[in-house]
């Protein structure tokens, strides 16, 4: 190990690495997130559920624009056109109705679109809110450890343990049924998992050597926090978002449909579903297309969210051409990612309406 | 090393120049309490990392800090760069009481010492940017922003020999050496006065060490550093240190100027060290006599009595596990050179042979 010998031939060395580096000057640097991107383009199925959501948004967004198309305000009712004559809905294609209408005579398929709104309001924003809390409670917990660790580790283990369905009914009958105690309930039912994971990177990432580098610089804990530890936390926080605004919107869609959430005559697709009961039997369309709905829109998410985990591991390896390859490496990843138990307790409540 | 190197052993050394001392560790202590788990967490011992160990660096000099691992060398580093509190004893940096300030009291300080860290892998945030890790320094202490601070930034890359054109790579798209390279110049973004380098070579290929050594030593003669440079190979600590110092379970064992520790040393774990370093030519090697320490270190919770070598020690007598031995220049010695030995090893003397037939 001897240096002393190595004295001069070392500068000569530093000139050479240096020449290899204007030779490989032209690699541009790849963030982690254009090198996601670049994965998460290739990955077929990831793909087809973002143009879905791509889709889902841009409907609800010109949910208004097809309400004046049809001529068909979402809480107007059409007794002459949009009910027969023993005032029953009209089926799909009726009457300028394009997915036929609901119990009173209402165009179902611009209250779907209405319900949309609300789904991916609250699904977007509840998350959101999850998410920061999430983070927020998380990244303390595990940086500062000691007292602070155990009173926000014990909390969240408290709220992971409690019955959020029996939570959010006893909320909405005290508080009344509204869309920010619903927001409010989901949103606190969604952090706890989130904080529970941040908490535990936080604990490794904090023994890391830059983590001392940054203190040895005089960096306080909340810049540590901002600038050294978020930054790592990033992917897995995005990709339990992702998989948590499906959750949150079948769980807004259970509230209403329990008729604790949003409430009539603004159009949910929980509580369209829960006034579709009674027509069962006669107008198959009114209970089909918002639980289609509420399916296609949950399942796009989660597809997304699987992507996005897979473009992010590193490890991943991207077989496409066999079914088999994949087959054996969603296996592998339910081993892997243990994020997956956190999130399924939260398991999505299927409206008994969907399955009949 | 060219200029600090040829004054050394004359001038140069901790007790004669003491007006000018950069750092002065007096009795510095750490203990680590060991606690039992479960809810209540009773104390259990103390781990003994540091213990009454008192060292200086004089102003533009480097001090080698010697020891095998588990020694406590890193909490040493740490308790002088103020990172973990220090269980007693007094860090005096630059005139100044340093020893425990708070965190606001300590950031005008940390302006001053900065670290080099061993691993260039883990010591680089890998999710950040090139330009944001060098660029820290003057984020956090507000010295230069925007346009102001890119460019004090390319200046620092160029100055340790890194394209300033990479300033928006990140570090996983660096080799090793040009990591710890990035190091250096998040080390010496604010102008400090102490660089501790924690084994800043040890995780290098051999050519890099060199070449980050180098670096080491333009930056000391260029802007009057001060290194505490922690290692445990000896050959890298002679080539960049003035005064060196060895450490064994927490105590220094022997410490001094360079040249007369490792020509002629008086502790006999300093020679055991000596002896087991490799040797690049092999009739050097095959003419050594190897000193072949037995048995392990002993914990740090449960230190040995007395000499706290007695042991693993070959000259090992009775007062050995008794008796600490002071810290003290033996006879023969410039005042400097200390050792805490009751049998200091004298020239010539085979202490090889002597650890064998204690073996036997």
């Amino acid at each position: 190990m001897s240096v002393t010998g190595l004295e001069f031939a070392g500068q000569e060395t530093a000139a050479s690495e240096g020449a290899l580096d204007a030779g490989a000057a032209k690699v541009e640097g790849r963030s982690q997130w254009q090198l996601t991107w670049r994965r998460l383009r290739q990955d077929k199925v990831a793909m087809a559920a973002l143009v879905v959501i791509g889709i889902m948004i841009l409907l609800a967004l010109l949910a208004p624009a097809f309400a004046s198309l049809t001529h068909h305000p979402p809480n107007v009712a059409f007794p002459n056109t949009g009910e027969d004559a023993a005032g029953n809905p009209v089926g799909p294609g009726t009457a300028g109705f394009w997915l036929g209408t609901d119990g009173t005579g209402r165009d179902l398929f611009v209250r779907i679109l209405y319900g949309a709104r609300i789904s991916l309001f609250v699904g977007f924003v509840t998350t959101a809110i999850g998410a920061v809390a999430g983070v927020a409670v998380g990244l303390m917990a595990g940086y500062f450890g000691g007292v602070v660790d155990t009173v926000l580790a014990r909390f969240t283990d408290a709220v992971l343990a409690f019955p959020y369905v029996v939570l959010a009914l006893a909320l909405a009958v005290v508080l009344g049924p509204s869309l920010t105690v619903i927001m409010g309930v989901i949103a606190f039912f969604s952090w706890a998992a989130i904080a529970r994971i941040v908490r535990g990177q936080t604990l490794s990432i904090k023994e890391k050597e830059y983590i001392e580098a940054a203190r040895s610089l005089g960096a306080g804990p909340f810049r540590i926090m901002i600038f050294d530890i978020l930054p790592n936390l990033l992917a897995p926080v995005l990709v339990l978002a992702t998989l948590y605004i499906p959750t949150a919107v079948v769980f807004e869609a259970t509230l209403s449909y329990l008729g604790l959430g949003i409430q009539p005559p603004v159009a949910s697709w929980g509580n369209i579903m829960s006034d579709a009961q009674n027509f069962y039997q006669t107008s198959w369309w009114y209970v089909v297309f918002p639980a289609l709905a509420l399916l296609i829109t949950t399942l796009a998410f989660n597809l997304l969210g699987d992507g996005i985990r897979d473009a992010m591991d590193p490890r991943t390896e991207r077989v496409f051409a066999a079914g088999r390859g994949r087959r054996k490496r969603r296996g592998k990843r339910q081993v892997l990612a243990d994020g997956q138990s956190e999130v399924s307790h939260v398991a999505p409540y299927v409206p008994p309406a969907e399955g009949s | 090393m060219s200029e600090p190197r040829a004054s050394t052993g004359t001038a140069s050394t901790p007790a004669v120049a003491a007006g000018d001392d950069l750092v002065r560790v007096e009795n510095l202590v750490k203990h680590f309490p060991v606690r039992t788990g479960g809810l209540i967490r009773r104390t259990v011992g103390q781990v003994q990392a540091v213990d009454d160990v008192s060292l200086s660096i004089p102003r533009g000099k480097t001090l080698g800090l010697v020891g095998e691992t588990g020694s406590g060398k890193s909490t040493f580093a740490r308790c002088v760069a103020g990172l973990i509190p220090v269980t007693s004893g007094k860090v005096i940096f630059d005139g100044r009481d340093i020893t425990n300030l708070s965190r606001g009291a300590m950031r005008p300080v940390r302006r001053e010492i900065q670290m080099i860290f061993q691993d260039p892998y883990s010591s680089l945030n890998p999710r950040r940017r090139v330009g944001a890790i060098i660029g820290d320094p003057f984020a956090i202490h507000n010295t230069a922003t925007g346009a102001e601070r890119k460019r004090q930034v390319q200046e620092l890359m160029e100055r340790v020999g890194l394209n300033p054109e990479h300033y928006n790579r990140f570090p996983a798209e660096f080799s090793g050496g040009q990591r710890q390279r990035i190091g250096v110049a998040r080390a010496l973004a604010l102008k400090p006065k102490l660089i501790i380098c924690d084994e800043p070579v040890s995780a290098l290929d051999v050519s890099i060490q060199a070449q980050v050594l180098n670096l080491l030593a333009d930056l000391q003669r260029d802007y009057g550093l001060s290194y505490l440079f922690i290692a445990h190979d000896l050959e890298v600590v002679r080539h960049v240190s003035d005064s060196v110092a060895v450490m064994y379970l927490g105590r220094i064992g022997e410490s001094g100027p360079k040249d007369p520790v490792y020509n002629s040393p008086r502790h006999p774990y300093t020679a055991a060290l000596l002896s087991a370093a490799p040797a690049a030519d092999p009739e050097t090697a095959a003419a050594r006599q190897r000193i072949i320490l037995t048995g392990d270190v002993p914990s740090p919770i449960d230190p040995p009595s007395g000499c706290r070598f007695h042991p693993r020690c070959p000259k090992a007598e009775a007062v050995c596990s008794q008796q600490e031995p002071p810290l003290e220049a033996k006879a023969g010695d410039v005042a400097t050179h200390l050792a805490a030995c009751h049998f200091p090893v004298q020239a010539g003397e085979n202490l090889a042979a002597a650890g064998r037939s204690e073996l036997t």
